[in-house]
């Protein structure tokens, strides 16, 4: 048996390892391996007090901390029976569309295009297409301004808790990026093109699409949750469809619908389930783009990221002239014990919290079921899928193909542990 | 330390990850002024989350995100340190264990069979400790997150051959300095700033709340008197010790003032 190591994978977030087998040139095993270290989030937040949770669950992702935020105070708010004011919902939107703007630029030009256009890193990019990169930092930190504006600061804010907000951000700073965010929202329009004109591998995968729905807008928080395979549940009947098993190669957890079946979630179930949602720029931009929905080339999901960034540009625009805070920044709490789950959509994807809390306010159980950790058998999936084009290339070539496919997933694999090497095996006959 | 090159060779700088959440590293990428100035003045030569290329060490500047939390982790960190000449802790899982330490006061079995069904699968470590208790470090980072002007300015001092600037202040007093009224004092809710590392700028306070430490201790903390001027203002039970048992809960100064917390908490209930 002949082993051949191939650099770790990069620009991913997180640790993991991919592990394919083949023998007489199918692959045989297929393994995609998260030594991300386990770090029992769900055990210490237990005893502790539910405002805490918050501040804490945000660590699980430097990248998608809003997120988590986000999912945990919606969790611990249905069971605390808290409904929270439009204007409370409307500075929740706006600090989601902060995150989106920093992690979709992020990934979009830092982490995924490198790869399609031949380059090891977006500083390597940098120096072929200096503009583009130079942009592509003014957009990002964009994103990053306007979480700071509301939170103060973008890795870990310090602003949202259950009820609300700590305060009502200053409306000056976040009236000044106004020009900023126009520049944005022109310059998204732009990534749109520019997306749409990006060497795609071919790849079409049929996949169940499962993402947040709202009719009245675009499926981040509230709504039921959709799936293409005509599914409509209630947020708080997640874990009844969607269940999570452990495997051994992984310190991540693998979801499955309860039939056993994989499912997507993230950019690409978004879009293909909620572009009626979108607004009205990033429908026009979805129109010019002639795409034939529902999209279902992984490696594509880099599109609808950019016709996404249209979107959260655009809402954060409407949201920041429409910013006008009165009255209390938070709901008062009255404790009870009780149950209660949330979701929110990462940029990744859906992530569900649910806890259960004692009449002190004491967190006494913890479900945390995070995007990537959704998507594990889904890459792995499609992966085995790509080996019948991988034993025709060269080593490096297919190495470099088999991560590629890897990170259009934006897989945020600290948050799944619940990073990569990749690892080909070729059994030789014998 | 200098990292005045000897020849033309710009100094070359490796970024590692442990057990963290990826928002220290992510604190670089997040220069999104100064990055691509960086990157012409240090040679990027491993960095995982930015760049699949590695260049081979050994490496100037070594700069490590995260905590150790693995049997593997334990024996990298000592192929980290012998690969980099000059070694920074970045955030404060890499510099106290960060909030996974909250299983060194539990038992780490227990919160692998509340998590996993399978915990025999996992490979941990009973305990999260700070890089420096596994090899000698240069120089200490402190932030969850670090802020990144403080990572701008460690760079630049380490390649002008100076001391970096830090600043030697708790938190209170960059509450001062913005004019931030104290939360402890006008709202009575129990707030860390007297004993934290400054560094954040008194988010939380200027936010309407209490600091919650993830800068860690500072040096001067009088944890005593903290101790007992917060914990009459807590809000729930063991509001105090909570705050000090969070983000830094292995930094020692943290660790002894959460117990006399914890335990000032029980002699009040048994009078």
């Amino acid at each position: 048996m002949k082993t051949i190591e191939v650099p770790a994978l990069a620009r991913v977030e997180g640790e993991g390892g991919l592990h394919i087998g083949l023998k007489d040139g199918r692959a045989v095993e297929i393994r995609l391996d998260i030594y991300e270290p386990p770090r029992f989030f769900e055990g210490f937040l237990v005893g502790r007090y539910l405002q805490e949770v918050p501040d804490i669950t945000a660590r699980i992702c430097g990248i998608c901390p809003v997120a988590y935020q986000i999912s945990s105070v919606t969790a611990l708010e249905s069971a605390l029976e808290i409904k929270v004011t439009p204007q409370v919902y409307a500075l929740r939107r706006l600090m989601y569309c902060g995150e989106y703007i920093e992690s979709h630029a992020l990934h979009i030009y830092l982490l995924q295009a490198p790869d399609l256009l031949g380059q090891p890193s977006a500083l390597d990019l940098a120096t072929i297409a200096p503009e583009v990169v130079k942009n592509a930092l003014r957009m990002k930190k964009i994103g990053n301004e306007l979480l700071k504006a509301i939170g103060g600061r973008s890795v870990h804010p310090v602003n949202a808790c259950v009820g609300g907000w700590y305060r009502w951000p200053d409306a000056a700073p976040l009236k000044a990026l106004l020009p900023e965010l126009e520049w944005g929202l022109e310059f998204a329009k732009e990534t749109v093109r520019w997306s749409l004109t990006l060497p795609y591998p071919d790849l079409e995968i049929d996949y169940e699409f499962v993402a947040i729905h709202h009719p009245d807008e675009y499926g981040i928080m509230l709504g039921d949750i959709w799936s293409s395979k005509g599914s409509k549940i209630s947020i708080k009947d997640f874990e009844t469809h969607y269940i999570e098993e452990q495997v051994q190669h992984s310190n991540a957890l693998h979801g499955h619908t309860v039939d056993g079946s994989t499912y997507l979630v993230g950019p690409l179930a978004r879009l293909n389930l909620n572009h009626e949602q979108l607004m009205p720029n990033a429908k026009r931009v979805l129109k010019d783009a002639k795409l034939k929905l529902p999209l279902k080339n992984p490696y594509k999901s880099l599109i609808a990221r950019a016709i996404e960034l249209v979107h959260f540009y655009e809402e954060a625009i409407a949201l920041v002239k429409t910013y006008n805070p009165s009255g209390p920044a938070h709901t008062g709490i009255k404790l009870m014990a009780g149950e209660g789950a949330g979701a929110s959509e990462a940029p990744r994807g859906l992530l569900y919290h649910r806890y259960k809390i004692d009449e002190n306010g004491l967190i006494r159980f913890v479900k945390i079921t995070p995007p990537t950790a959704q998507n594990l058998p889904r890459i792995e999936a499609d992966l085995l899928a790509l080996v019948p084009k991988l034993v025709k290339m060269e080593q490096e070539r297919a190495t470099l193909t088999a991560e590629q496919l890897v990170r259009a997933y934006d897989p945020c694999i600290s948050c799944a542990t619940h990073f990569l090497k990749l690892k080909i095996e070729e059994i030789n006959h014998s | 330390m200098t990292l005045t090159p000897k020849t033309n060779l710009k100094p070359k700088v490796a970024v590692y990850k442990f057990s963290s959440c990826d928002g220290c590293q992510l604190s670089i990428l997040n220069l999104e002024d100064e990055l691509l100035d960086l990157a012409s003045v240090v040679d990027i030569a491993y960095f995982l989350e930015a760049t699949r290329t590695v260049k081979p060490g050994p490496y100037d500047v070594g700069i490590v995100e995260g905590s150790v939390t693995t049997p593997h982790e334990a024996e990298r960190i000592k192929e980290v340190r012998a690969e980099c000449k000059f070694l920074i802790s970045l955030g404060t899982c890499a510099t106290a264990g960060g909030i996974q330490a909250l299983r060194n006061f539990a038992k780490a079995d227990e919160y692998a069979k509340t998590v996993y069904p399978h915990p025999e699968f996992l490979q941990y470590l009973e305990t999260s400790t700070p890089i420096s208790a596994h090899i000698p470090v240069d120089l200490e980072i402190w932030g969850c997150p670090v802020n990144k002007a403080t990572v701008i300015e460690v760079l630049a001092a380490l390649l002008q051959n100076r001391r970096p600037n830090f600043p030697p202040s708790p938190v209170c007093l960059e509450c001062k300095r913005r004019g931030v009224v104290c939360v402890a004092v006008a709202q009575g809710i129990p707030c860390l700033g007297p004993v934290v590392h400054g560094g954040c700028g008194a988010l939380c306070p200027a936010n309407g709340r209490g600091c919650y430490g993830c800068f860690g201790p500072s040096s001067a903390g009088n944890f005593s008197a903290l101790i007992v001027s917060m914990m009459p203002l807590d809000r729930y039970p063991n509001e105090t010790a909570n705050l000090l048992r969070s983000f830094s809960s292995h930094a020692p100064a943290f660790r002894a003032a959460a117990d006399a917390a914890f335990k000032a908490a029980i002699g009040k209930e048994t009078k």
